[in-house]
C-alpha cells in the first residue's frame, strides 16, 4: 500500500458535499440558527436576489449589483448567519414571479425595514402609497414628505447610488417596470 | 487551542490571559466576518472528504450537517483571523467521534464496527474496496489521524489541533495506523 492510495477514498466529495450543503439551511432554520436566507428569481428586469429574514424581505438586489458585496453588507449590518435557501425564500420568489406575470399588483408578504433609514424611509413610505399603474413626480413625493423643495433629494434617495436616474436599478429597469404597470406606452 | 467554541475561550480572546484588557476592542468582534455561506463554500469539500473516510458514506451527510450547524451556532462570536480551517476540522472530528460512539452503543453483532457496502464511499476497483475495509477497521483515533495526514495532507500541528491531542500523539496515531494498513495490504 502507498499512502497516496488513501486519497482516492475521498473521491466524489465535491458533488456529495454540495448536495449535503443544500440540506443545511433547512436544518439551520429548524434549529433557529439562520438569520438570513438568500435565494434568486428570474424576471424581465434580470435575475433578482432576495434576502429574507424572520421579519420579512430585507434586501432585493439586481443582477448587476456586486453579489458578494450585497451579502457582505448584510453580514456586517444584520448578521453573518447567512445561507442560500430556495425553500426559505420560496414565498417571496413566488410573489415576485406573480408580479412580473402581471397577476399581482401588490405584495402581501412582510418587509424587514432595518436596512432603510432616514429620508429614504420617508420617501419609500410615500412612494408605496402611489397606486399600482399610477405615477407621481419627485416634486409631488417631496410635498408628501413635508419637504416641498426637495425634489432632487427625493430622486437621489430613490436612486440609492446617488445618481439622478431616480431608481436604484437604473433607468431601463424603471421603464420596464412602468411598462409592466401600464403607465408607459410605446417603448 | 486557537478556535473559540465556548464562553471562556471567548472571554480569554477578548480580555487576554491575565485579566481584562485596559480598553475595549475598537471594532465589534464580528465586524469582518464573511457570510456563513462563504465559509461553507470554502470548507465543505475538505470537511466532507474527512468525514467520508472517517465515518463512512452512510453517516457522512448527517455528520457534515451537524458539523456546520455547530459552526453556525458559534460563528458570530468568532474573531477575524481565527484558524478557521483547523477550527472546522476540530468540530468535524468531534462529530465523527460522537458518531462512532453512537454506532458502538447500538446493538451490533460484533464489537468491531461492521463494514457494509452502505458505509463505503464510491470508489474504483477491488484494491480500493480492500483499502476501505482496512481503514474502516482501524480504531477511530488512528483512522482520523491517518485521514487528516494522508487524505487531507495536514501537518502534525494541524492534526493535533483538530484532534485535541498533543503533536506526539498525532504522530503516533498516524504511524500506528499506517503500519496496520501496510500489514493488511501489501
Amino acid at each position: 500500500m502507498n499512502e497516496t492510495d488513501l486519497r482516492r477514498l475521498s473521491a466524489g466529495a465535491d458533488e456529495l458535499s454540495a448536495a449535503a450543503a443544500e440540506g443545511l439551511a433547512d436544518r439551520a432554520i429548524a434549529s433557529r440558527l439562520l438569520d438570513i436566507a438568500v435565494g434568486s428569481v428570474d424576471s424581465p428586469i434580470g435575475r433578482l436576489t432576495v434576502a429574507v429574514t424572520p421579519r420579512g424581505l430585507a434586501r432585493l438586489a439586481f443582477e448587476d449589483e456586486d453579489f458578494e458585496g450585497v451579502l457582505a453588507e448584510l453580514a456586517r449590518v444584520l448578521s453573518p448567519r447567512i445561507l442560500r435557501s430556495m425553500s426559505a425564500t420560496q414565498s417571496w420568489r413566488r410573489e415576485l414571479e406573480e408580479f412580473f406575470d402581471a397577476k399581482r399588483t401588490r405584495f402581501d408578504l412582510p418587509v424587514d425595514r432595518r436596512l432603510i433609514h432616514g429620508l429614504q424611509r420617508d420617501v419609500l413610505n410615500a412612494t408605496r402609497r402611489v397606486p399600482y399603474g399610477r405615477v407621481a413626480t419627485y416634486g409631488e413625493i417631496a410635498q408628501r414628505i413635508g419637504r416641498p423643495r426637495a425634489a432632487r433629494v427625493v430622486g437621489r434617495a430613490l436612486g440609492a447610488n446617488g445618481s439622478l436616474t431616480g431608481y436604484g436599478g437604473g433607468i431601463e429597469r424603471k421603464a420596464r417596470l412602468l411598462e409592466l404597470e401600464g403607465s408607459l406606452i410605446g417603448l | 487551542m486557537i478556535a473559540l467554541d465556548d464562553d471562556m475561550a471567548a472571554r480569554i480572546s477578548r480580555e487576554g490571559i491575565g485579566g481584562p484588557a485596559p480598553e475595549p476592542p475598537v471594532e465589534p468582534v464580528r465586524a469582518s466576518l464573511p457570510p456563513f455561506q462563504d465559509f461553507v463554500e470554502l470548507h465543505r469539500v475538505t470537511v466532507y472528504r474527512f468525514l467520508l473516510v472517517a465515518v463512512g458514506a452512510r453517516d457522512a451527510d448527517d455528520c457534515f450537517q451537524e458539523t456546520f450547524l455547530s459552526a453556525l451556532r458559534a460563528y458570530p462570536r468568532l474573531h477575524d483571523g481565527e484558524h478557521l480551517d483547523r477550527w472546522i476540522l476540530r468540530i468535524a472530528s468531534r462529530k465523527a467521534i460522537d458518531q462512532h460512539r453512537r454506532r458502538a452503543a447500538s446493538p451490533e453483532p460484533t464489537a468491531e464496527l461492521p463494514v457494509t457496502s452502505a458505509d463505503e464511499p464510491p470508489h474504483d476497483g477491488p484494491l480500493d474496496g480492500l483499502l476501505w475495509k482496512a481503514v474502516r477497521g482501524l480504531p477511530p483515533r488512528q483512522r482520523h489521524a491517518v485521514v487528516l495526514r494522508h487524505v487531507l495532507d495536514r501537518s502534525y500541528p494541524d492534526i493535533a489541533e483538530a484532534m485535541g491531542s498533543s503533536e506526539e500523539a498525532a504522530r503516533a496515531n498516524v504511524y500506528q495506523g499506517v503500519k496496520k494498513l501496510r500489514e493488511l495490504i501489501a
